[in-house]
């Protein structure tokens, strides 16, 4: 029965990755998969319905939708993949220095993460992005300054956990630095949390730099990104609803997918949470 | 009492860092505050102009002068006028509160009629039909972003079935539902299944099966027992909610025209108006601190066990 699950959950595991892969290839190869130019404006097109040449109809410029979604993926997906990339990494990083050394650098530290914590996290993403402008690299920057404290509180609890274990005392009395013992011993042991908590997390950051990008604060247009590309569609509903429900469907797909990856890693690496 | 005044002398610091971060924010953002606010008015500005102007707003002094005088403003409720209206900061802000309020009480108690029922249910029938259904459900409700739930919303039960006003004009219980379903399904789909967890837990439990073989009828030990003893958690993930509903408020009331502090606080950001999202910053994160005070408070009103491992 338990080995049962486990292929499950495997099988799970490989189809889920290889849907993630397709989008995020079709995000890197966004520019190769567009049928028309994403950005080539025919006023004469203007929002025509979905049909045969241009399956997902076009916006108000006549630009070709499914050009658009496909070329938004860019802006939507890989600034998603590198947030959550530059987050986890940072803030493991200070977690696991913090609960190897402790001291003066923990408690410093972990009071500024206590601080991070303490603001409603979109609140403070909304007044860090006012304050930096719009453009994508100012939101996903909003977001990281809020979000890494998630990683460090992690990575700090899992450091503690096993800096007492004989492999590390080991290591130590053999006379391995402490650069090497964090690098070596200590991250490699405590990267599965991390990377459950990164997993779980891509679909919410994906969320919420789109939320940032519809109120104006994340890409500018004429870049193509879901968001925004909801939000300067969104007076149109009305008449035109492919022009808002085709970006929307994208994201929803994308975070479905993230979030079904996330979940099935975490059964794998914690079976203790499958219910 | 003497874990209520160690709890209130430990807020003291935090309120100091946020009044500072936000101070330092807006100061670092608003380097070129005079210049903005000179050309907001569309005259073209001298030097001398210039440096009067910053004088008297007392940009000229050190930093953490500046810092001093601003804070005992704030202590008398002053936080300076709005760029864009040259209104009252503390007035405009008071004035627009209520309206969130009532949107944030609404779907909160939509979230508890949506979520506590539907976790409950889910755990009862755990692995069976049901339980997947809501799950599949709170999955869905898990991966919508709160904009696209809203122009959903807006498309189909405004647009298409008529049954809402799509823009609010004042505060009502025909203007709140929109928004206030649309923030209630997100939190009903992240609590229904921590709901659910919470009563699969304490099904588990030696108790229950004490009072199966005394015969007490499993109804009554889910209601007096179970939801009893699953309310610290509920209340807790109320309490949690509180802070991304803040922060979601923003971009649903500025979708649905609520004319709420979100609202308020996206339009500053697109004008640039630095005091009022000073202020929004502020009392968002005070608003979310006290919340959080009183959920840790209600813990030991709760869950004697929490008093006792004090002691």
């Amino acid at each position: 029965m338990g080995r049962n699950v486990n292929r499950n959950i495997k099988i799970r595991i490989i189809v889920f990755t290889i849907l993630a892969l397709m989008l995020v290839l079709s995000a890197i190869f966004a520019d190769k998969l567009c049928p028309f130019d994403p950005y080539q404006q025919d006023l004469n097109l203007a929002y025509s319905a979905p049909g045969l040449s241009h399956i997902m109809g076009t916006d108000a410029y006549g630009r070709d939708m499914f050009s658009r979604v496909i070329m938004g993926s860019r802006a939507s997906i890989l600034s998603t993949l590198a947030l959550v990339g530059i987050i986890a990494g940072i803030g493991t990083l200070i977690g696991t220095i913090c609960g190897y050394f402790g001291g003066l650098i923990d408690s410093i530290m972990m009071r500024i993460s206590d601080l991070c914590l303490a603001f409603p996290g979109l609140v403070f993403a909304l007044a860090v992005a006012a304050i930096l402008g719009g453009g994508i690299l100012n939101a996903v920057l909003a977001l990281a300054v809020i979000s890494w404290p998630k990683y460090s509180r992690v990575a700090r609890s899992s450091t503690l956990s096993i800096k007492g274990t004989d492999f590390v005392q080991a290591a130590q009395v053999t006379g391995g630095s402490s650069v090497y013992i964090i690098f070596k011993h200590i991250i490699p042991n405590i990267a599965g949390p991390i990377l459950v908590t990164a997993m779980l997390d891509i679909g919410t950051m994906m969320m919420e730099l789109a939320g940032l990008s519809f109120l104006g604060l994340g890409a500018q247009p004429p870049i193509a990104e879901w968001g925004s590309m909801m939000s300067n569609g969104r007076s149109m509903l009305q008449t035109y609803p492919w022009v808002v429900l085709s970006p929307g469907i994208a994201i929803f797909i994308s975070v479905v997918v993230f979030n079904l990856l996330g979940d099935t890693i975490r059964d794998y690496i914690d079976p203790k949470m499958v219910d | 009492m003497k874990f209520v005044i160690k709890r209130l002398l430990q807020l003291i610091p935090i309120l100091f860092a946020i009044t500072f971060l936000s101070f330092a924010m807006m100061r670092i953002a608003g380097s070129d505050v005079v210049e903005q606010k000179m050309l907001n008015t569309g005259q073209v500005v001298s030097e001398a102009q210039l440096n009067a102007a910053k004088a008297q707003l007392g940009l000229d002094k050190p930093f953490l002068v500046q810092y001093g005088i601003w804070l005992t403003k704030l202590l008398h409720g002053d936080m300076g006028e709005s760029y864009v209206s040259g209104k009252n900061v503390f007035d405009t802000f008071i004035e627009k509160l209520p309206a969130t309020l009532f949107l944030t009480v609404v779907s909160i108690f939509l979230t508890v009629i949506i979520s506590i029922p539907l976790g409950v249910v889910a755990a009862i029938n755990q692995n069976k039909f049901l339980d997947y259904f809501i799950r599949f459900f709170s999955f869905l409700g898990n991966s919508m972003p709160n904009f696209f739930v809203s122009l959903l919303l807006m498309y189909v039960l405004g647009i298409k079935l008529k049954l809402f006003p799509i823009i609010s004009k004042d505060a009502s219980l025909s203007t709140v539902a929109m928004p206030a379903i649309t923030l209630a399904i997100a939190m009903s789909a992240k609590y229904l299944r921590q709901v659910r967890a919470t009563v699969l837990d304490e099904l588990s439990k030696d108790y229950i099966i004490g009072a199966k073989a005394r015969g007490v009828r499993f109804s009554a030990t889910l209601w007096f027992s179970v939801m009893r003893a699953s309310l610290v958690t509920i209340i807790t993930l109320l309490a949690l909610s509180i802070g991304s509903l803040l922060g979601g408020t923003a971009i649903v009331e500025s979708i649905f025209m609520w004319d709420g502090v979100g609202k308020l606080a996206v339009d500053a950001i697109n004008m640039r108006d630095y005091p009022i999202i000073q202020a929004y910053v502020m009392w968002m994160a005070i608003i979310y601190i006290s919340v959080n005070l009183v959920t840790d408070l209600s813990y030991r009103l709760l869950d004697p066990r929490i008093r006792l491992e004090e002691r």
